[in-house]
């Protein structure tokens, strides 16, 4: 189950090479595959790549932009891991992001009139928090106590989570007199600040873009779960638990306790991509935010070797790339977004599914020093 | 062989471009038109699908190149307007009235540029609002229905169930009754997610659940899964009705009409106004009186509506136009009790 290292190998590769050559080289593989399809399409594959690198990199904006969708990705990424760390398999992130932005959007949409700001926006988060979590502890229940495999169960209930939010949204959460089936707005100081404003304040000038301090949220999310993960002695349960069930019985661990803990935890953190989305950007409770980045941190984890460290570039690559698609396409009309989909898809056919395809070359190149 | 057709067309195509895109651009004022959809995507075969259509005619006509983004994601909204309004595109035109709070904040930041959205209503003095009554026309192809119907049973399948479905469900519900009190109205929505709007499996599977149950006239107001429903009326012979553009001709002789939105026009108009310097900000409502909603009669459904079936409709419709008759809006109050 663990992702952590492929058992099958012989002859372990430097840890050099394993972390940061292995994964370079599986995405360069990937643009490869990426630049014949471009120019079987009749685009030139250097001026597309090149495009996507500017639209990522470029300017403050793009940039701002990457890092937003970035911390989507750690988010999910990081609930994700968590949850495989303890052999779980978390595919519910996208419903309990969803239902995450329900507590988020309730505790502000309760509290902004009455309470200042920060304290609002401490309450959201921790709401957003605590709702991922309760979303995340029914799956887990329903696995610790009935045996109900949670990869079904999360799977359905991202769709309960999806209708219950569109019947709320529709029927209950609707700003009076909306066409969109979306709440009514946050109070001004009920909302996460942008990046460009917490810049300007202390004299850096950078361009508008979504990029919030959720960002910030994310980095010290990833933190923490690396000191949960290595650094506590739940951390090392929970590790035991994914490495070898028995093992972790016998040394005293309830496995239905720690099921609880690691799912609660995954939602939570799945529930900071309400807090980037709905606090950050939108400024209301909105339907469908969560638009796939649930599902899309199975790929980052996986990427990421389940290591926050390994999680937060997966991320930033995971971010870059959706960014600079979308620059790609604007520039490209004949790259649609369909196409910007099928560049992310290869990244992660080749990043995940075959990440071991390019280890015999490299074995033979850096095995013998291993 | 075939390989060579796309791009021999393409080279073509450039090339007879380049020798007459620029004689025409020295003639006429020249304005560097853009569309940003909405995340449907372009070929709905429905709602975007009619601006893009507006768009193309507008291109085929005038030979100006309208630049076109389709959004992945909602937060692409603000930074595709706002790139294209940098670039200095203009007029732009948003799709969908998920972008209405974008809009907003970009249309603030350049105050120069001309925005149009459609579907909603965004108060600004460089802001275009284009909004539909579609209950008006949902009304009269109710109208229709209830005169078509042999069992008195109508359905109708919507697509996502958000308050826009249920005012195109509302109007339809308030025509059948206009024309028979006692007629039975069915009404199935096929998801609560996007999805639904692309999902003709579960659309055909619900019209046929509603044929079950004897309806013999399936209103489909549901995006793509409409391809579905009207397929599933039609394999059973009972009658379809489509909506947004003319669908009629899809399955000739088992569809009653279409609702139509003519989204396009008001693309083709946004963009021809602007090229005329004759572009206003505001709001515009059109209704059946604007000819921004109608019903479709064609060759392909013209046996179907007998001429007492159209003078009843037509009556109708020009009861609203002169305000007789009030279709009471669903999204007003979100009931469909006024």
């Amino acid at each position: 189950m663990s992702l952590v290292a492929p058992r099958s190998v012989r002859r372990p590769l430097p840890r050099w090479v394993e972390i940061a050559v292995l994964p370079l080289v599986n995405v360069a593989l990937a643009f490869l595959v990426v630049g014949i399809i471009a120019r079987t399409i009749g685009v030139d594959s250097f001026h597309a790549l090149k495009l996507l690198l500017v639209g990522a990199f470029g300017s403050s904006e793009s940039i701002g932009y990457t890092l937003y969708y970035a911390t989507n990705f750690i988010f999910t990424g990081l609930a994700v891991a968590v949850a495989f760390h303890a052999g779980l398999f978390n595919i519910g992130g996208e419903g309990q992001a969803y239902i995450g932005g329900l507590g988020c959007g309730l505790a502000v949409l309760a509290l902004d009139r009455y309470l200042p700001g920060p304290l609002v926006i401490v309450l959201a988060i921790l709401a957003a928090a605590a709702f991922g979590a309760a979303w995340a502890a029914v799956p887990a229940w329903m696995q610790a106590w009935r045996g109900s495999h949670i990869v079904i169960t999360t799977i359905m209930f991202n769709f309960v989570a999806s209708a219950l939010m569109v019947y709320l949204m529709v029927n209950v959460l609707i700003a009076p007199g909306s066409m969109t089936a979306q709440s009514r707005g946050f109070a001004e100081s009920a909302s996460l600040p942008s990046m460009q404003a917490v810049l300007k304040s202390i004299g850096i000038a950078v361009a508008p873009s979504a990029l919030n301090l959720a960002f910030v949220l994310a980095l010290l999310s990833s933190v923490a779960v690396w000191i949960f993960l290595w650094r506590t002695s739940w951390g090392y349960a929970l590790r035991t638990m994914g490495h070898n069930a028995e093992a972790a019985i016998y040394a005293g661990t309830s496995i239905r306790r720690m099921t609880m803990l690691a799912m609660c935890l995954s939602g939570a953190l799945a529930g900071g991509v309400a807090v980037n989305e709905l606090l950050g950007v939108h400024h209301r409770i909105v339907l469908d935010f969560p638009a796939g980045y649930g599902f899309a941190g199975i790929a980052v984890a996986l990427m990421g070797r389940s290591h926050p460290l390994g999680i937060v570039l997966a991320a930033l690559l995971f971010g870059a790339l959706q960014q600079g698609g979308a620059e790609l396409s604007f520039e490209i009309p004949a790259m649609t977004r369909e196409m910007v989909v099928v560049i992310q898809g290869l990244v992660i056919l080749f990043c995940g599914a075959l990440a071991h395809l390019p280890r015999p070359w490299l074995q033979a190149l850096f095995g013998r020093r291993g | 062989m075939k390989r060579w057709v796309g791009p021999l067309i393409a080279v073509f195509a450039v090339v007879c471009l380049g020798l007459f895109a620029p004689a025409q651009a020295q003639t006429q004022a020249t304005i560097k038109p853009a569309i940003v959809f909405s995340t449907g995507g372009k070929f709905d075969k429905s709602f975007n699908e009619g601006v893009w259509q507006g768009a193309e005619r507008f291109k085929k006509d005038t030979g100006i190149a309208v630049a076109e983004f389709e959004p992945s994601n909602e937060t692409q909204f603000e930074q595709a307007l706002r790139r294209f309004a940098q670039r200095g595109q203009d007029p732009i035109i948003a799709v969908g009235f998920a972008q209405a709070v974008a809009l907003e904040k970009v249309a603030k930041e350049f105050p120069n540029i001309h925005f149009t959205i459609i579907d909603s209503v965004v108060n600004l003095p460089n802001v275009q609002s284009v909004v539909f009554r579609e209950q008006e026309g949902s009304f009269l192809v109710g109208v229709l229905a209830a005169l078509a119907s042999k069992t008195g049973k109508i359905g109708f399948v919507g697509g996502m169930d958000i308050p826009l479905v249920r005012r195109f469900q509302c109007g339809f519900e308030q025509g059948i009754k206009y024309a028979n009190p006692n007629a039975e109205l069915i009404t199935n929505m096929t998801g609560t997610t996007p999805a639904a709007w692309n999902d003709p499996g579960r659309g055909a599977e619900l019209a046929r659940g509603q044929i079950d149950r004897g309806v013999d006239v399936v209103y489909a107001a549901a995006g793509s899964t409409g391809l579905g429903i009207l397929q599933a009326t039609k394999d059973r012979g009972k009658l379809g009705i489509g909506v947004d553009s003319n669908q009629n001709h899809l399955h000739p002789g088992n569809m009653l009409t279409s609702m139509l939105k003519r989204v396009d026009v008001a693309t083709y108009e946004s963009f021809k106004a602007a090229m005329d310097h004759q572009w206003k900000g505001g709001t515009q409502v059109l209704g059946l009186k604007e000819g921004g909603v109608d019903w479709a009669l064609d060759k392909d459904n013209e046996k179907l509506v007998t001429p007492e079936m159209k003078a009843k409709v037509e009556a109708a419709k020009a009861d609203i136009i002169s305000g007789k008759i009030v279709v009471h809006d669903y999204m007003s109050n979100n009931s469909c009790n006024r």
